[in-house]
């Protein structure tokens, strides 16, 4: 398994949550339009997945984040230091 | 695609809760303003209870004279920015007294406090620098974090160990320390009214670096021997870099200020646009909050009677079964559980007598509506009493087992 899918495998278990009272959860659902959560929602998440990893993921650099996998792109970005 | 239909939601949200018509929770028409404490919205006569007007300063005759004063000799406004032709004589004044009420070397002035936090955040940070900041902080904080482009960081709301935990995790990955890091918190925080643990907080800014910015909207006037706010009430103001406030609750009028112990807070004016691009305050508004400034230092009764009249509240309500925020103070707010619960209440509260703000999700923490309740020094007993007696009645309407 790659340190990418580690990543998102642990995001789909905090998204499951949400998953209730919504669409199906997948790795490229919208967070917003099909899973349902607000803004706060995905800021509060991050908190849990920066304490999870212990790295800081600055809200900057997830405004393009649209879907799960996209938020394990920058993760991994963020870990592997670049 | 029309730039209109990402409003769709919105729309939605309005028609089916019925915001559209008046009186309305949000942005409530409020036709006659008669006193700090009492207006009419409709063809209901109401106690004004969600104002911010904490020393109920809007109506003090010393204040009202002043910005009479100031209109006849200066006009009814400057017609330029403070970087051309809107500094008027006034304007540095109160710049110089809000300096000497806080101790500080510097003080500017900006046109609201929505703009004294962008103006400030906007030109102290950039790319490359970061920012960390209570989850709960208000809005136009964080549009001015991302208006600055730093890396923006939240912690836990008011947990001083979070933030000692990311700033730690900040400096890891740094090799010049947090040199270039700005902790920002609230004194009182306007929903629920609960404060800051500062003293906590300004342990772990000694221990870890970096700058420390308290927003003391709510809490300026409200808390302190002075009137300071939180950081005076618990006594670390020397751990405090900037304070920013407004002029627009305990000082009745509209405007913002940030002061600092750094002397460089001098060049932000040259720097900062939400203070270079737009006009300055008006010369009697700029009046009015130097004698209100002059007020809050030197009748602490006001004060006292805030406080009075909030942990009555307080405690009313809390005998009443509501479930509240954590602790007494100017700001009350009662939780609810459904945004439709919520404004059936506010109707009828209004119908009773008792104006206060209804708030939603997003703008209240976590997922939950609140009816908020902000009290004033010019609020009576009676009035206080009666604010009771109106939840009281009206309280099984928020029952979580009464369908919506």
């Amino acid at each position: 398994m790659t340190r990418h899918e580690q990543i998102l495998e642990r995001l789909m278990q905090h998204l499951e949550r949400f998953k209730s009272e919504s669409g199906e959860l997948h790795a490229d659902a919208d967070l917003i339009n099909e899973l349902g959560l607000d803004s706060v929602n995905v800021m509060d998440m991050l908190l849990e997945i920066e304490d999870e990893f212990d790295i800081s993921v600055p809200i900057n650099m997830i405004t393009d984040v649209r879907t799960p996998r996209q938020l394990a792109d920058v993760i991994v970005k963020i870990e592997s230091g670049e | 695609m029309s730039l209109f239909d990402k409003f769709d939601r919105v729309r939605d949200a309005s028609g089916s809760l019925a915001l559209d018509s008046e009186p309305s929770p949000l942005g409530t028409r409020i036709d006659e303003v008669h006193s700090p404490t009492r207006g009419r919205i409709g063809n209901s006569e109401v106690i004004l209870a969600g104002t911010n007007n904490y020393l109920g300063l809007t109506f003090d005759p010393d204040c009202i004279a002043a910005a009479h004063r100031a209109l006849d000799e200066a006009g009814t406004g400057t017609t330029g920015s403070r970087m051309a032709n809107g500094s008027y004589g006034s304007h540095r004044q109160l710049e110089q007294e809000l300096a000497e009420f806080y101790g500080m070397p510097s003080a500017m002035v900006f046109s609201t406090g929505y703009m004294a936090n962008l103006g400030l955040i906007t030109s102290l940070l950039g790319p490359g620098d970061s920012v960390i900041l209570d989850a709960d902080c208000h809005a136009s904080i964080y549009d001015a974090c991302r208006m600055a482009g730093a890396d923006v960081i939240r912690f836990r709301h008011n947990d001083a160990e979070d933030l000692d935990k990311r700033l730690r995790r900040l400096a890891d990955r740094r090799e010049d320390g947090l040199d270039n890091a700005l902790i920002i918190v609230e004194g009182i925080y306007s929903m629920l009214g609960d404060r800051a643990p500062l003293t906590e907080i300004a342990e772990v800014k000694r221990r870890r670096g970096g700058y420390l910015l308290v927003d003391e909207a709510h809490s300026m006037g409200v808390m302190g021997a002075t009137g300071r706010g939180l950081a005076e009430a618990v006594g670390v103001e020397a751990d405090v870099d900037f304070i920013v406030g407004t002029f627009s609750k305990s000082l009745g009028a509209i405007g913002g200020f940030a002061v600092s112990r750094h002397r460089d807070l001098e060049l932000v004016r040259f720097d900062s646009r939400p203070y270079i691009f737009t006009a300055s305050p008006s010369p009697a508004t700029i009046a009015s909050v130097r004698e209100a400034l002059a007020i809050v230092a030197q009748r602490p009764q006001l004060r006292d009677q805030l406080w009075r009249n909030a942990e009555r509240l307080y405690a009313g309500l809390q005998e009443q079964g509501f479930e509240l925020g954590p602790t007494p103070g100017p700001v009350v707010a009662a939780l609810v559980e459904s945004p439709r619960q919520a404004i059936a209440f506010w109707h009828a509260l209004i119908e009773h007598g008792v104006y206060v703000n209804m708030m939603l999700p997003p703008a209240s923490p976590n997922g939950r509506a609140l009816m908020r309740i902000s009290l004033s020094a010019a609020h009576s007993d009676e009035q206080v009493d009666a604010i009771l007696d109106a939840f009281a009645t009206l309280g099984s309407m928020l029952d979580p087992s009464t369908p919506a």
